[in-house]
């Protein structure tokens, strides 16, 4: 295959970026997204040019470490992430744009690869439990109903990669938000900081800057890992409860 | 040992929490749009008594002025109504304004490869609320006070006034395409306001839709058919 790419240059944070062009010849379709920008970045390197900067670890769909807006898609036109996208997903011949994430919240470091540890800060402001878990516990000691458990997994597969922040037009954070939310408090371990975790982690979340939720799906369609867009219904129920409850 | 959580002792109040954060914005925005719509369901209904001829729409009006006596003064419910119409325009107004200042602001650099992004109605969401909030100031200097009235106002004669306005072209362009914009933003904001306000999920997704779809519906065909029956002759 051979591709003309528009990528997204730009040396650091402070300096102004552009699309540049780069044609790539002998790609074939079973290369994954990567493989495709690792080819192009060897010819880069041969001929003395500064290799496309982009985030990557796994590589095998797990991780959320690579991500980036491929033909104004995020993770590109495949369900799935960017390392899990073959290049048999496009044709021969085809022009295709490549930008990183983009969010306010998301600061370019270099290229294509952004500072995500806003989602981090999130996190950090009660995606966690604090009951001492120890070692394994015994199974039946503390039940939890099947549907619970489901719902808890579903919300768990969140890999964090952004790619709700980068697909939503008002680059909101709330369908990740919801996932960490909604994974811990539907469990019995997450249940003491049930209310503190969704008032901390949403106000977290608007402090970082990120835009309001105005319902559009955008975000729900373009995660790799399906987390539904009633995540969010759950999270604002969960955060209405707590508003109630907590605030004086 | 326990981890140190945000101020977990020092909470802000209820107020303050709705106020500060972008789903308690939202969730003003849900409540006041749902007045709203409360309102316009009862509006079309009322409306509709014009197809009943000028002595039942007109003394339905001057009811209207009576509601509530004697235990209220005249006019005092209708006085009532418009002080709770007005807090709720203007709380969904600038909730609207703040959420979108933030939500542009989120997303300093766009992207350059341009592509259509959610569905027609959710995307008009922004500039069709401007198009109602501007329909609204002249329906009532239209139909209410009749300062930008066609022809001569006639207070208490609701039956004569609706007519001359329809009997101007501008009249029915301004009305039936504000209507539009009403039923398109219905139609997101219904089920909107129910996923804001927690009480929607997977298993009442498609009740929701119908119940926006069948809403903007009845009350876009509702009130347009007024123009539509006094351009054909019907009231008149």
């Amino acid at each position: 295959m051979r591709l003309t790419l528009r990528v997204w240059r730009q040396p650091d944070a402070d300096t102004p970026g552009a699309m540049v062009t780069y044609a790539v010849d002998g790609i074939s379709e079973d290369m994954s997204f990567l493989e495709m920008l690792d080819t192009l970045n060897e010819e880069l390197i041969l001929k003395g040019d500064e290799p496309v900067a982009f985030d990557h670890d796994c590589r095998e769909g797990i991780c959320g470490a690579c991500g980036v807006v491929i033909n104004g898609d995020a993770h590109g036109p495949e369900r799935t992430t960017t390392c899990q996208l073959h290049m048999r997903h496009f044709e021969d011949g085809d022009t295709i744009d490549v930008e990183p994430w983009r969010a306010g919240a998301f600061p370019v470091v270099k290229d294509l690869v952004v500072d995500r540890s806003s989602f981090d800060r999130i996190i950090g402001a009660g995606g966690y439990i604090t009951a001492p878990t120890g070692s394994a516990p015994e199974a039946h000691a503390t039940p939890v109903p099947k549907p619970d458990a489901d719902f808890a997994f579903e919300h768990a597969e969140c890999i964090g990669c952004g790619a709700c922040v980068a697909a939503c037009p008002n680059g909101s954070a709330m369908l990740f938000t919801s996932a960490k939310v909604n994974h811990l408090n539907v469990l019995p371990q997450g249940a003491p900081e049930r209310e503190t975790r969704v008032l901390d982690m949403v106000a977290a979340m608007d402090e970082e800057g990120f835009g309001g939720c105005t319902l559009t799906g955008e975000c729900a369609t373009a995660c790799p890992k399906g987390i539904p867009l009633p995540s969010i219904t759950a999270m604002n129920r969960e955060w209405l409860r707590a508003t109630r409850k907590v605030a004086r | 040992m326990a981890l140190a959580t945000r101020g977990t002792d020092q909470r802000p109040s209820m107020t303050r929490t709705l106020w500060g954060s972008t789903i308690g914005k939202k969730t003003v925005m849900a409540v006041s749009g749902l007045i709203m719509l409360g309102y316009l369901v009862a509006h079309m209904l009322g409306n509709l008594k014009i197809f009943f001829g000028a002595p039942e729409f007109n003394g339905y009006a001057h009811w209207l002025r009576t509601l509530g006596e004697p235990v209220l003064h005249h006019e005092w419910a209708l006085w009532i109504l418009r002080v709770v119409l007005v807090a709720a325009v203007v709380l969904h107004a600038v909730c609207a304004y703040q959420l979108s200042r933030r939500d542009r602001a989120a997303r300093p650099v766009g992207y350059a490869h341009k592509r259509a992004r959610a569905t027609y109605a959710t995307r008009t969401m922004r500039w069709g609320g401007v198009i109602l909030a501007l329909f609204i100031v002249w329906h009532i200097l239209d139909l209410t006070t009749g300062t930008a009235h066609p022809g001569g106002f006639q207070p208490g004669h609701p039956y004569q006034n609706v007519v001359d306005t329809f009997s101007t072209w501008y009249g029915n362009v301004v009305y039936i395409v504000a209507m539009l914009a009403l039923g398109l933003h219905i139609l997101h904001g219904f089920w909107s306001a129910a996923q804001t306000l927690g009480v929607g999920g997977a298993a009442r997704e498609r009740a929701l839709r119908t119940s926006a779809a069948v809403l903007a519906f009845a009350l876009t065909a509702g009130f347009i058919s007024i123009p539509v029956a006094v351009m054909t002759g019907v009231v008149g």
